[in-house]
């Protein structure tokens, strides 16, 4: 029979864990489900919703912090913090419409859970960088917490970094705190049109090199728009205080007027749609039925990378956020999603890694959705799982086979 | 403190093990003589001390590796050390332990500009990066106050701060990977130039695990542009009270100083015995406001900061107007601690951290406690974060007064617990804060860390008797208690 567990409280969700323990039998956590078509399909005859752990229990603007239950929406923590001009600093980004569903539905707990950051990460980190404590259900039916409600704590391991990313399958999380930032007053993006990728990626380091403090740099390839910008197009985005934002854009229009282009701007909310659809993956959403990767490279490397790719697949889009570091890419629909022609690409960079974002049930049950490790790594990662969830009873599955 | 019984089957090997380990580093790299140990007997708590059995300065990763596959076949504890700037006591020996010190590890692999990265193996110090890269204005924004010589290894050890980290982040803000040795003398890389992990975040747990999981042998960080402009605020203030209102009506504001720093009465009268910096002696409390980044930015920040503190009673305000005199408001914050050293014959630097608005509170009850140990404490304190550092002065050629003084230290740190803080900011727990532990963590979240650990070292031979107050087993640790046939809970909601 099976089983869809919904609990109030997190006394109730140790209880459906410790019962899932006894009974040896596997749960899919899920909190509002917006990502629950991302990594290897989860084999669970009974599924643990814990959207009903939700509401902002504490907020303190003047500490910097915000509490929250895993199933609280993002966009309800989005409008409470936006009353204090303040922000997740590291941008959630929203993959519903990416995966076919709708904006605006992910949780706060799938957020942590996935570390998942939009075009901030660059200069103010990942989520990962961004959750101060939580308490959670171990899979040995235990209640768990760690870290604390202030921003700097270094008490014992850093538990809070290992939930973040670990798609459910180490832990339940029930309650969360977390970092919280002033919102920029004013934001524009300077806009560079028709640089090939080696050139965009050579301005965007060089913007990131200078002291403008740039918090976010995409390039668009031709073919590729996003908001009201389309391709060939190299975004840099500034944001602060009125007068020092618009003394950074003329200085750096300035200092980047060498590398060529065509040098225009966007400011305000044609700027906040730009960033908003470089975040959410937007120009790559449609058609549907194409597979999309999330390559995460050195920047500089970000160009040959794609050139690799494109030199063995055709029918390629593509766009870069992170200065070059970040490559979204839709590849034509394949049993395999190119997963030995994107991973062997980013093989040839000196680092990184590739994670198949959106594909087919099918796909994703026959590919690794997330990158190999190497021996060595890989059973580390198998034993950290054990230490937190030795009978496999959360997600297992999801991440790697057999894990 | 009481630290795990030494094994005598290990000691007693002692000869056999010094061997070995020269066989693996030839010449002055392994050093047994007592007199030649002498310097790694403790670390910044000075306060313990302890010789090592044996002490091995490895020169490569292989001869690490070598080194660590040779303890754990032979059940020998290791405890890793970089440069010994520790406060908590984590590099403290184990008189039956191999110190492993990475000290010869002291070479800038790469810098690469373009990826804005700099690899370094772990022995340089936190200021060899920024000087590494300097010329080319950028820096590596964590920044302890030991940076001068406190090793980067190190730093990913404890993961470090500064008093720019509210701006800037802490180390592990600031790590993009590591090569790494296992208690098996397996090498690992995790990360590197790229951001953000393909599986669980392993750099994010080891980065402040004091030494507990792995030997890291090459670390990869992040590098900043410096901010083109800073310009600092001096800001005296009747109590502390007023200081940290105007603290949080300046961080309501919207301003995230890249520095911002409280010091008492006690704390600005020392520095400025010592400096001469130009504190204002009659001030209560006194607020370092560092704004850093674009000039006409740090203009217009100035002006707001500077209507907040007079709207909340500022009683004398000064604004930097060069580098030198920017330097002269730092100059007697930064000497703040051997300041305090010379007003007492010792002192002990405590770490907590609580939230900001209980400041006032924390600051009676520390008055109320120096009362009843009849001993004097100063106070610097990171504003912007929260994070305190009580001075406790105290005189050791005094019987008893080192055990008040850390009997002190405690209750202090238990009582940031209480108002919703914790044990320590930056500094690690080591073997200081250990047995506090329970004041923040249960036994079952404190068993959850140490079944992490055992993933990592399933024999408890790296750094054993840090971190944690009872050492278990792992296959203890690891044991389930299934209750079996229990129903589905009935009272649980199903759709």
């Amino acid at each position: 029979m099976t089983e869809n567990f919904r609990p109030d409280n997190a006394a109730q969700v140790q209880d459906a864990i410790a019962w899932a323990v006894s009974a040896e039998t596997p749960l899919e956590l899920v909190s509002r489900g917006s990502k629950r078509d991302v990594g290897r399909p989860v084999q669970a005859a009974h599924t643990l919703d814990l959207s009903a752990l939700c509401g902002v229990g504490l907020y303190e603007p003047e500490e910097l912090i915000c509490q929250a239950g895993p199933g609280t929406p993002v966009v309800e923590i989005e409008a409470i913090l936006v009353e204090s001009r303040q922000m997740m600093a590291f941008e959630p980004m929203d993959l519903g419409p990416l995966l076919g569903g709708e904006a605006g539905q992910g949780s706060i707990g799938g957020v942590f859970a996935a570390n998942l950051a939009g075009p901030r990460r660059i200069k103010a980190g990942a989520a990962r960088d961004h959750l101060l404590g939580f308490t959670a259900v171990t899979g040995r039916g235990e209640t768990v917490k760690s870290g604390g409600r202030v921003v700097k704590n270094v008490t014992g391991y850093d538990l809070s970094k290992i939930v973040c990313g670990s798609w459910g399958t180490l832990a339940a999380l029930t309650d969360l705190t977390f970092k919280v930032l002033p919102a920029p007053e004013v934001e524009t993006t300077l806009v560079i049109n028709g640089l090939d990728d080696a050139a965009a990626v050579r301005l965007m380091s060089a913007a990131l090199g200078s002291p403008h403090e740039v918090s976010s740099a995409a390039h668009l390839p031709i073919g590729i728009g996003a908001g009201d910008v389309s391709g060939p197009a190299t975004c840099i985005r500034l944001e602060g205080f009125g007068p020092s934002v618009a003394a950074r854009a003329e200085a750096l229009e300035g200092e980047l007027a060498g590398f060529g282009g065509t040098m225009g701007a966007v400011d305000g909310y044609l700027s906040r749609d730009l960033w908003r659809a470089v975040r959410d993956v937007e120009p790559l959403t449609a058609p549907l039925d194409r597979p999309v990767w999330r390559l995460s490279v050195p920047p500089m490397a970000g160009p040959s990378v794609v050139l690799a790719i494109r030199s063995a697949v055709e029918g390629v889009e593509y766009y870069y956020d992170w200065a070059g570091g970040l490559i979204w890419l839709a590849v034509p629909a394949e049993p395999d999603a190119h997963a030995s022609t994107v991973r062997g690409a980013v093989a040839g960079a000196a680092s990184g890694h590739a994670t198949l974002i959106r594909a087919d049930e099918a796909v994703r049950a026959a590919v690794p959705v997330f990158q190999p490790q190497d021996p060595g790594l890989a059973a580390l990662n198998a034993r950290l799982k054990n230490s937190f969830d030795p009978l496999g009873v959360l997600n297992p599955g999801r991440m790697t086979a057999g894990v | 403190m009481k630290m795990p019984e030494p094994d005598g089957a290990v000691l007693a090997r002692r000869g056999e093990i010094v061997a070995a380990l020269r066989a693996i580093v030839p010449g002055e790299g392994v050093i047994a003589d007592d007199r030649e140990m002498r310097p790694y007997e403790s670390d910044g708590l000075t306060a313990y001390r302890q010789l090592p059995m044996v002490v091995v300065l490895p020169e490569t990763t292989a001869q690490v590796a070598a080194i660590l596959k040779y303890c754990q076949a032979n059940g020998i504890k290791v405890v890793p050390r970089g440069s010994g700037t520790s406060l908590s006591g984590g590099a403290l020996p184990l008189a039956d332990g191999v110190l492993l010190g990475l000290g010869k590890f002291n070479r800038i692999l790469d810098i690469d500009y373009a990826n804005r990265t700099v690899t370094a193996q772990p022995g340089v110090t936190n200021l060899g990066i920024t000087h590494a890269v300097q010329d080319r204005g950028f820096y590596y924004a964590p920044d302890p106050s030991s940076q001068i010589a406190c090793s980067i290894g190190g730093n990913v050890a404890e993961n470090s701060g500064g008093v720019h980290c509210l701006k800037y982040g802490l180390t592990t803000n600031n790590v993009l990977g590591v090569e790494m040795v296992t208690i098996d003398g397996e090498i690992l890389r995790l990360g590197g130039k790229h951001l953000d992990s393909e599986g669980y975040d392993l750099l994010g747990v080891l980065t402040g695990s004091e030494g507990l999981l792995a030997v890291v042998t090459e670390v990869t960080v992040r590098i900043l542009r410096k901010p083109a402009t800073a310009r600092a605020l001096l800001v005296g203030f009747g109590n502390s009270e007023e200081a940290g209102a105007c603290v949080a009506a300046i961080v309501g504001a919207g301003i995230i100083p890249g520095g911002m720093e409280m010091m008492d009465g006690l704390a600005i009268n020392a520095a400025e015995d010592f400096v001469h910096a130009g504190y204002p002696r009659d001030a209560g409390a006194l607020l370092i406001v560092e704004l850093d980044g674009p000039e006409v930015e740090v203009g217009f920040l100035i002006d707001r900061v500077r209507e907040i503190a007079e709207a909340h009673g500022a009683t004398s305000l000064r604004i930097s107007q060069n580098e030198d005199e920017r330097n002269a408001f730092w100059a007697g914050r930064k000497a703040a601690f051997p300041a305090v050293g010379r007003i007492s014959p010792d002192y002990y630097c405590m770490d907590g951290t609580i939230p900001r608005r209980q400041l006032p509170e924390i600051l009676s009850r520390m008055t109320r406690m120096s009362e009843q140990y009849g001993l004097r404490v100063a106070n610097v304190f990171h504003a912007g974060d929260g994070n305190l550092h009580p001075l406790i002065l105290f005189d050791a050629n005094e019987p008893g007064e080192l055990e008040k003084a850390e009997a002190f230290g405690s209750d202090i740190l238990r009582a940031c617990v209480e108002l919703g803080g914790v044990l320590t900011g930056e500094h690690g727990v080591g073997v200081e804060k250990r047995d506090l532990m329970g004041t923040m963590f249960s036994e079952i979240d404190l068993a959850q860390q140490q079944r992490l650990k055992c993933a990592w070292d399933p024999n408890g031979l790296l750094n054993p008797g840090k971190v944690f107050p009872t050492l278990h087993r792992c296959a203890e640790l690891g044991r389930m208690h299934i209750q079996r046939g229990q129903l589905p809970f009935p009272d649980l909601p199903r759709f």
